[in-house]
Order: structure tokens, then C-alpha cells, then sequence
């Protein structure tokens, strides 16, 4: 095949079905990421930029519990989703929500601000090594035929959709849950029922916090930690949360998927480096044609 | 602060400026120094967008790294003079800038949007110098020669072995000069009516578009200005080290020094950006030297101070340094 003169690759369909399971394996982390972040975007209408540093920050949590205390990155869970949660609480009602005098652009800046604080104390305390959990079932998983899933992608996969899951029945089921809904709905008829909007507030950061919490822990079998391991992943999160819609659920599950696939492709077709290329441009194209998204809601 | 007052500090402030080489003979300070005016261009750069039309970019990097890389492939592929490449890449920096201009203002993109796409932008800028080795040769990045003949020092714009004052201060006035032109032109929009119309839109779109301002046509304006001011800090950056890679041209490192400095130092004013990167750096300079003399080295140590400072100043002074001294100087006039 010729595209704009470079010559593709042609696969057998094995080969391009393979990529397309590893592709939704690793969609499902992104999914995760997404979440977090599509979460505070649809209560707070803000563009969490620390998102990323949050995530490399609570690799290094994970690695730590194994290094130091020899605790499996899926037993740190129960530890990382409320830490994850106090931190993010903490962040929003101490530092963001306090410092932002209620402006989205000053908002932005002041995340932008926290995630080069927390990118440079974790290069200032860490330094740039990179640094890997290593557990002893990371090459095993099952033989899919055309494509080997080894047990970190599953848990990760069975993980996103269980986080996703247990968002969504919190957010629906629970009167915080239905508050936090009023509150991204309608801001100041929520006030005046007598919902405190500042708890809100930070309870929506802190969920976003620990759903990237949960991410670290299932990354972390898979990807070594470093202090600019964030900027990557938040990039893409950012193209999966505008792709599905900002503040949609579904449309973060749907929209980790389709970049996780389109990244696979992308990178068989185009080699490792071009590859993704289509990450940005799947991002600036949807920016441009439908800034609401696939599952948004028009504003 | 009125214009003679106003003129009167700059042509001060500019001759000390030219002058600094000739009493500053340690090399280290005197880099300092031009890092700073560096760091300023770019932060000039940023301002006339963001500062003074509220289009927050968050990947300047894209008008910086093209600048970079158009300086150099000009010269290390077609063998064109680095004067002859440098207005081409000047005009890169406008030409990328009215390409996103056009796509994110057509398409109505603002506020957080328009953070994203810039930032998209420069992601796909790098992800492209970094694969398509054949034109930028990718990851390797680009290296220029060392002319070594000091004859031909001005010819070849490098000053390393250009005698003994070129050598200690040529780029340094290459900064210098960029940047004072930025400032200039800068100047000139603000007391002009493109500058009127720019606040304008920033200040409310809709009702600058009411009253007859053509919003579209004074943002692309703005970008293009913009780009090509960030673009020429790319042409002196490249002949100064005479190399430039993907990460150095189009990482996040460039956008986020090119936003800092002017919030830091005060927002749509001319001096922002010059104050902001002198403070910035200034304490992380001297931080860097606390810790140096504490017999360690401290990595992203000044990073972490920008990142601190960045958020004191969004949350007690909205209008940066400068601001803080027109309401001091102000409220002392009364």
C-alpha cells in the first residue's frame, strides 16, 4: 500500500488482529487514566493538568510498597484508592479550589503549576532512574491464537471496566453521588438546595485522584516509573476524554479503546516512532470537528 | 506609568544592557544573563498571544522548535548562509503560526481548547522531527560545523572563535537585539490599534466582534507575530549551540519557560516578560548556588521553584510583578 509516498507494510490478518487486541489491552489503561480526569473535567470544568504527575507520583507509591515493604502492586490497591482519594480531596480544597478565584484559565495554570512541582520533586528526590516493579507473573497469561495477553493486561483490562463500573453506580446510586451530578448540572441550584459545592468539589477531585491511583497500581507491573512518565500518558488521556465527550463515562471506556486500537495500528503500519503520530492528529481532528466529542453534550 | 517615564526607564534599562559586557568578564554570569534575555524573548513571544489576546498557548515549543529547525536544515541540507536561512525561518515561525491560527479560530476553539490544540500541535511537531529522519534526521537531531576561522565569524553568524570580545559577547547581543525589537514591536501594537483591538477580544469576544472588531483577523494577527517572535529565539538558539534535536526543539520544556516567565512578571504588559524570566531565574540561580555551595547538586530544584512561584503569583498577584509595582507606585502618586 502507498500513502502520500511512504509504503506500507502489508500484514496477514493474524498479525493486524493481534495488534487490535493489544490495542484494546492497552486501552483499558488508558480508559482508566481518562476516567479520572473526564470526572473533575464534568464536575469542575476544569482541565486537570496534574493528572499526569498525579499518575507518575503514585507509580512511585507503588514501586516503594514493593521495594521497601515487598507489597504486590495489586495489594497496594487497597492502599493507593483512598490515599489517592485524601491527596486529591486535599489538593483540590487546599490548593487548587483556594488559589483559582473561580477563573478556567487561571485554573489551568495552577494545575500546570502543581504538575511541574510534583515532576521536579519526584526528579529532585528520585532522580531520572528509571525505576520497574517487577513481579514474578509477568510473562505469563494466556494464548489468544493470534496474540498473547499476559496477566497484567487482563487484571488491567478487568480493572478499568470495574472501576468504570463502580464510578458510575456510585455517582447514580448514592446521594453524594446524585450531589456531585447536581452540582456539574447546575452549580448554583445546587448551592442554594444546600449542597456544600466546595466538598463536592474536592470529593470529584478526590474520586479522580484515586481512579489514577487505581491506574498506577495496574501500570505498574507493565511500565517503569520515571519523573517525566506523566506527560506521555496525560497527552493521550487528554485525546481519549476529548475524543469520548469530556465528562462522560462511557465515553472515556469508548474513547480508550478506539485511541488504544488506533495507537496499535498506528504503530504497525508506521513503525514504532511515526506510529504516534496518530495519537496527536486523532486529537487536533477531533479538537477541530467535534470539540464536544463522541458522547458530549453540546454547551 | 506615562510614556516619557516609560521611555526613559527602557533606553536606561537597555543601555545598561548593552553595556553589562564590558564590566561582567566571567563568562558564567554573563550566560546567565543572556539565558535570561533568552528565556524573555520567548516569554515576549507568548505574551503578545496570551498576554495581551488571552489565548493561552500551551505549546509555544512549535514556533521555537520550527524557527530551530528551519535555521538548521537550511544551512545543513541545502547549505544556505545562516543570514539567508534566518528570515526563512523567521517566516516558518508566522507561516506554522497562521496554519494553527487558522484551524483553531475557524473552528471557534478557545479558552482550555485552544490550550489543548496548541499542546497537541507541538506533540505532533515532535513526534514528526523525531520519525521522519530523512529531512530532520529524527532523534539524532541536527549538527551544525564549527566555523574555527575568526575571519569568517560574522559571515557564518558564530561567534565562538570571533576574537576576544565577539567570542565573550556576540550572541549575547544577538539575544540582546531580538529581544529588544520583540519589546519594540510589542510597544508599538500596544499603543496602537491593533493592541486596542487585541485587549479587546480578550477582554469580552462577542461584544469586541459588536462593535465591529474582527476577532478572527486580530488573533491570527497576534499568532503570527507571536510565532515569529518565538521562532527567532529558535534561529539564535540553533546558531549559538549549533545543534537542535526533537526533545530541545519541540518538548514541553519551551512552552512551559515561554508561558511562566511573562504570568510570573505581569500579563499583557511589555515589561512582563523581561521581569518575570529576571526573577525567575534570578532565584533559581540562586538556589542552584545555595545548593552548590551545600557541596551537592539538586536537579529540577529551580523547576520547583518556578512551579511554586507560578502558583503564588496566579493566586495573590493576578497582574504578576509589574502589576504589584504600578499599584505600589500608584497608590503612592495619589
Amino acid at each position: 500500500m502507498d500513502v502520500f509516498g511512504l509504503t506500507l507494510p502489508s500484514y496477514s490478518w493474524e498479525t493486524v488482529a493481534g495488534s487490535m487486541i493489544s490495542g484494546v489491552f492497552l486501552g483499558a489503561l488508558y480508559a482508566l487514566v481518562a476516567l479520572g480526569l473526564t470526572i473533575v473535567y464534568g464536575v469542575l470544568h476544569i482541565i486537570n493538568f496534574a493528572h499526569g504527575a498525579l499518575l507518575m507520583i503514585f507509580m512511585y507509591a507503588v514501586y516503594f510498597l514493593w521495594s521497601a515493604v515487598g507489597l504486590d502492586p495489586y495489594v497496594s490497591l487497597i492502599i493507593l484508592i483512598p490515599g489517592g482519594f485524601l491527596a486529591g480531596y486535599a489538593l483540590q480544597r487546599g490548593v487548587i479550589g483556594r488559589f483559582s478565584h473561580g477563573r478556567d484559565e487561571i485554573t489551568l495554570l495552577v494545575t500546570l503549576g502543581i504538575a511541574i512541582i510534583i515532576e521536579n520533586g519526584a526528579l529532585f528526590a528520585f532522580s531520572a532512574t528509571e525505576r520497574q516493579v517487577v513481579v514474578p507473573y509477568d510473562f505469563d497469561g494466556i494464548d489468544l491464537g493470534v496474540t498473547y495477553a499476559v496477566w497484567p493486561e487482563i487484571a488491567a483490562l478487568a480493572g478499568s471496566l470495574v472501576v468504570t463500573v463502580a464510578v458510575w453506580l456510585f455517582m447514580t446510586r448514592t446521594d453524594t453521588g446524585r450531589a456531585i451530578q447536581a452540582v456539574a448540572k447546575e452549580r448554583r441550584g445546587a448551592e442554594l438546595m444546600g449542597i456544600d459545592v466546595d466538598h463536592i468539589y474536592g470529593i470529584s477531585f478526590g474520586i479522580g485522584a484515586a481512579c489514577v491511583a487505581a491506574a498506577a497500581c495496574l501500570l505498574a507491573p507493565t511500565y517503569a516509573v520515571h519523573p517525566q512518565f506523566g506527560y506521555l500518558f496525560v497527552l493521550i488521556a487528554f485525546t481519549v476524554v476529548v475524543l469520548g465527550g469530556m465528562g462522560s463515562f462511557a465515553g472515556a471506556l469508548v474513547g480508550g479503546f478506539i485511541i488504544g486500537i488506533t495507537e496499535q495500528i498506528g504503530r504497525l503500519y508506521l513503525g514504532e516512532s511515526l506510529g504516534l503520530i496518530t495519537i496527536s492528529a486523532t486529537f487536533i481532528l477531533i479538537l477541530l470537528l467535534r470539540p464536544t466529542g463522541l458522547f458530549g453534550q453540546r454547551q | 506609568m506615562n510614556t516619557p517615564t516609560r521611555l526613559i526607564g527602557w533606553t536606561v534599562a537597555i543601555a545598561i544592557a548593552a553595556l553589562l559586557p564590558f564590566f561582567i568578564h566571567s563568562g558564567r554570569w554573563l550566560d546567565f544573563v543572556e539565558l535570561t534575555l533568552f528565556v524573555s524573548l520567548l516569554g515576549q513571544a507568548w505574551n503578545i498571544l496570551g498576554g495581551y489576546g488571552g489565548q493561552y498557548s500551551f505549546g509555544h515549543a512549535v514556533f521555537f522548535g520550527t524557527g530551530a529547525y528551519i535555521q538548521a536544515m537550511l544551512q545543513f541540507r541545502y547549505g544556505l548562509g545562516p543570514w539567508a536561512a534566518a528570515p526563512f525561518a523567521i517566516a516558518f515561525g508566522a507561516l506554522v503560526g497562521s496554519f494553527i491560527g487558522f484551524l483553531s479560530f475557524r473552528y471557534g476553539l478557545r479558552g482550555s481548547y485552544f490550550a489543548l490544540i496548541t499542546l497537541a500541535f507541538a506533540e505532533a511537531f515532535h513526534v514528526l522531527a523525531r520519525s521522519l529522519v530523512s529531512i530532520t534526521e529524527g532523534g539524532r537531531g541536527i549538527q551544525l560545523t564549527l566555523n574555527q576561522d575568526p575571519a569568517q565569524a560574522l559571515s557564518t553568524f558564530q561567534f565562538t572563535f570571533a576574537g576576544p570580545f565577539l567570542s565573550h559577547a556576540g550572541y549575547y547581543y544577538t539575544v540582546l537585539f531580538l529581544l529588544v525589537v520583540a519589546c519594540v514591536l510589542t510597544w508599538r501594537m500596544e499603543a496602537g490599534r491593533f493592541g486596542a483591538q487585541l485587549l479587546s477580544v480578550r477582554e469580552n469576544e462577542d461584544a469586541a466582534e459588536a462593535l465591529g472588531v474582527n476577532a478572527f483577523q486580530v488573533k491570527m494577527q497576534a499568532i503570527c507575530l507571536s510565532g515569529a517572535i518565538a521562532a527567532s529565539a529558535g534561529v539564535y538558539y540553533v546558531q549559538k549551540f549549533l545543534f537542535v534535536d526533537p526533545g530541545i526543539a519541540y518538548g514541553p520544556g519551551k512552552s512551559v519557560e515561554a508561558l511562566v516567565a511573562p504570568i510570573i512578571g505581569g500579563l499583557g504588559t511589555v515589561a512582563g516578560p523581561v521581569v518575570g524570566a529576571f526573577f525567575l531565574h534570578g532565584v533559581g540561580e540562586g538556589a542552584k548556588g545555595v545548593i552548590a555551595a551545600a557541596g551537592t547538586s539538586a536537579p529540577g530544584l529551580d523547576l520547583i521553584l518556578y512551579g511554586v512561584m507560578l502558583v503564588l503569583v496566579l493566586a495573590f498577584l493576578p497582574r504578576g510583578i509589574v502589576g504589584l509595582f504600578t499599584n505600589l507606585l500608584g497608590r503612592r502618586g495619589r
